[in-house]
């Protein structure tokens, strides 16, 4: 058995025990953050703190919120709105977090493409914080449907016939998932457990891998530069600060970081307060009716682009067009045939390519939001075929691309 | 090793625990399915004596709606061969059935009067009074259901002459 000795402190009783203080050194004051970054690195932080505002707010809403057909609505729009005291707080801070972590989520995600953050052992950060899209838009969307209302329902309805996968027609598929033939109670109960365990659970095992995956190659430089981090450490550790190229994650970076969160908090409390009306679609201020399809039947903000990539072709293609825009992100680390990790400035064609995508991924969000007719389906054809035949361009301008 | 007690040993764990994950996969499977009362109220009968000529009727069948529309005979008369042969007869009267579902991904489409035709919001598609597609996307008509015609009324989910008729002739989607 391992040798204790009487405890001198509420501290070593404890770091004998848990070895905190070496849990300490290791996670925080000896994990090293390059000196050369800006406000876009802590995009990182922003969500880690937004998901735990979707958490806390979510316990609050979870204790009054009925998973039933005939009750949800109402357990949502009356108890909680009006019932419980501050109900109407955590039913807004939910919404306004649910769609502006997309936001940041984008930010982050540009801010890897831009700064080529996502090669030279980088690839499992990238890979992972892909996994981690796709667990947001699973917790996302199964939480769009609980407080059943018409677009609820008709967005469980149109999202769940994709898995009939086209003209294979897989409707015992599409029954199963739903567990009727149309979504009804099964549907509901099943959803909302995945809302409030199965993908929450998901993510928190995924945040500790995308953690993890940055631990060996660090967080990457505004220059792409590869710094010997023990040597930059050394010199920190002997108090050569100002010469280090790095610092240390605490206290240092986690102080910077948090005054961008808190910036951050001053914005979102801003929507929170004034501007809550773009979290919450009036259409499903409606109950849910199986037999009225709302006229017009978009998803929220953060899908849009990528269901305007499925809408503009006729079904099997738009499907398969639809799949290549979920999964084509993955491959970036692998379709960038370049060596060179530094900004996309400095990289030629990769720079243009980079604003493209950007500017055509907000084209079909703009369309995806508009009624399917006339102009705004060809622009929106247009942009839809423009962001496979980016992504097909990509490993010819990467590989012809100098080194630098 | 191969033959070891302990390479047999590592079989015998491999060969439970693989019993034991089918096994949980094959439940987890089976209680997702849909419940045998979800499945059991899937037969509606509907009286269509009193369905007015060009007045759509929306009835609700397994959680879907349900298009009857009953044809005027000038509707009758222009009607092409493929467009008649979806027609259901009864009591000498030509009806639709249908799923009122566009088939591209699920919205309910609108009956037009003044044109005979349906249009869904959703996406644009428009289908005839026949509930054959017209416009794209939507890649294929609309899906006519099991039914049963018994003197006036049909019965939706039950397999009858004409339903098995169609079936042959491959006009039911």
């Amino acid at each position: 058995m391992a040798h204790f000795t009487k405890a001198t402190s509420v501290h070593d009783w404890l770091d004998q025990r848990l070895a905190i203080d070496t849990l300490r050194r290791v996670l925080a004051k000896e994990y090293w953050i390059p000196k050369n970054i800006n406000f876009l690195w802590a995009m990182g932080m922003v969500l880690a703190f937004t998901f735990g505002i979707l958490l806390v707010s979510g316990i609050f809403l979870l204790m009054y919120y009925q998973p039933n057909v005939n009750l949800a609505f109402d357990s949502v729009n009356y108890t909680i709105m009006r019932e419980v005291e501050f109900g109407w707080l955590w039913r807004h801070v939910h919404a306004v977090a649910a769609s502006v972590v997309f936001l940041i989520i984008y930010i982050h995600m540009l801010t890897g493409i831009y700064y080529g953050s996502y090669k030279k052992g980088r690839e499992m950060i990238w890979i992972s914080g892909m996994l981690l899209f796709v667990a947001f838009s699973a917790e996302a969307f199964s939480g769009y449907m609980l407080p059943w209302g018409q677009m609820s329902y008709w967005a469980g309805m149109v999202i769940t016939n994709l898995f009939s996968l086209g003209s294979l027609e897989f409707n015992g598929l599409v029954e199963w998932i739903r567990g009727d033939y149309v979504p009804g109670q099964a549907f509901l109960d099943r959803f909302f457990m995945l809302h409030v365990l199965l993908i929450p659970l998901a993510i928190l095992a995924l945040i500790g891998l995308h953690f993890g995956a940055l631990r060996i190659p660090h967080v990457n430089n505004q220059d792409g530069e590869e710094i010997d981090f023990e040597e930059e450490a050394a010199k920190y550790k002997a108090g050569r600060k100002r010469e280090s190229k790095v610092i240390a994650f605490a206290n240092d970076f986690l102080s910077k970081d948090m005054f961008v969160v808190s910036i951050f908090l001053l914005f979102f409390f801003y929507l929170v307060f004034w501007h809550y009306g773009f979290a919450m679609d009036p259409i499903n201020f409606d109950p849910a009716d199986g037999l009225k399809t709302p006229p017009h039947i978009y998803p929220e903000w953060y899908f849009l682009w990528s269901y305007e990539i499925l809408r503009p072709f006729p079904k099997d293609p738009g499907l398969i067009a639809f799949g290549f825009a979920q999964v084509i992100f993955f491959l970036l680390p692998f379709l960038d045939k370049s060596p060179n990790a530094v900004p996309a400035s400095r990289r030629g064609i990769f720079f243009w390519w980079f604003w493209a995508l950007v500017i055509d991924m907000i084209v079909l969000t703009a369309m995806g939001k508009l009624p399917p007719q006339g102009i705004y389906s060809t622009i929106g054809l247009v942009a839809a075929v423009a962001f496979i035949g980016l992504w097909i361009a990509l490993p010819f301008i990467t590989k012809m691309e100098k080194k630098v | 090793m191969e033959n070891s007690r302990r390479g047999f040993m590592g079989k015998v764990f491999g060969a439970v625990a693989g019993v034991g994950a089918v096994g949980t996969l094959y439940a987890m499977k089976k209680s997702w399915d849909p419940l045998p009362s979800v499945k059991a109220a899937g037969f509606t009968t509907v009286d269509v004596s009193t369905v007015e000529p060009n007045k759509l009727v929306v009835e609700k069948w397994r959680g879907k709606p349900i298009f009857i529309l009953k044809k005027t005979p000038e509707m009758v008369a222009k009607q092409t061969e493929a467009e008649t042969a979806r027609d259901v007869i009864i009591d000498g009267e030509h009806f639709l059935i249908c799923i009122g579902l566009c088939t591209h991904l699920g919205c309910i489409p609108a009956y037009r009067e003044n044109k005979d035709d349906f249009k869904c919001a959703c996406h644009g598609g428009e289908f005839d009074a026949s509930g054959i597609n017209t416009k794209a996307p939507p890649p294929s008509p609309m899906v006519i259901p099991p039914f049963n015609v018994k003197g006036k009324t049909v019965v939706l989910g039950e397999e009858g002459d004409q339903y098995r008729k169609m079936k042959e002739a491959g006009v039911l989607a």
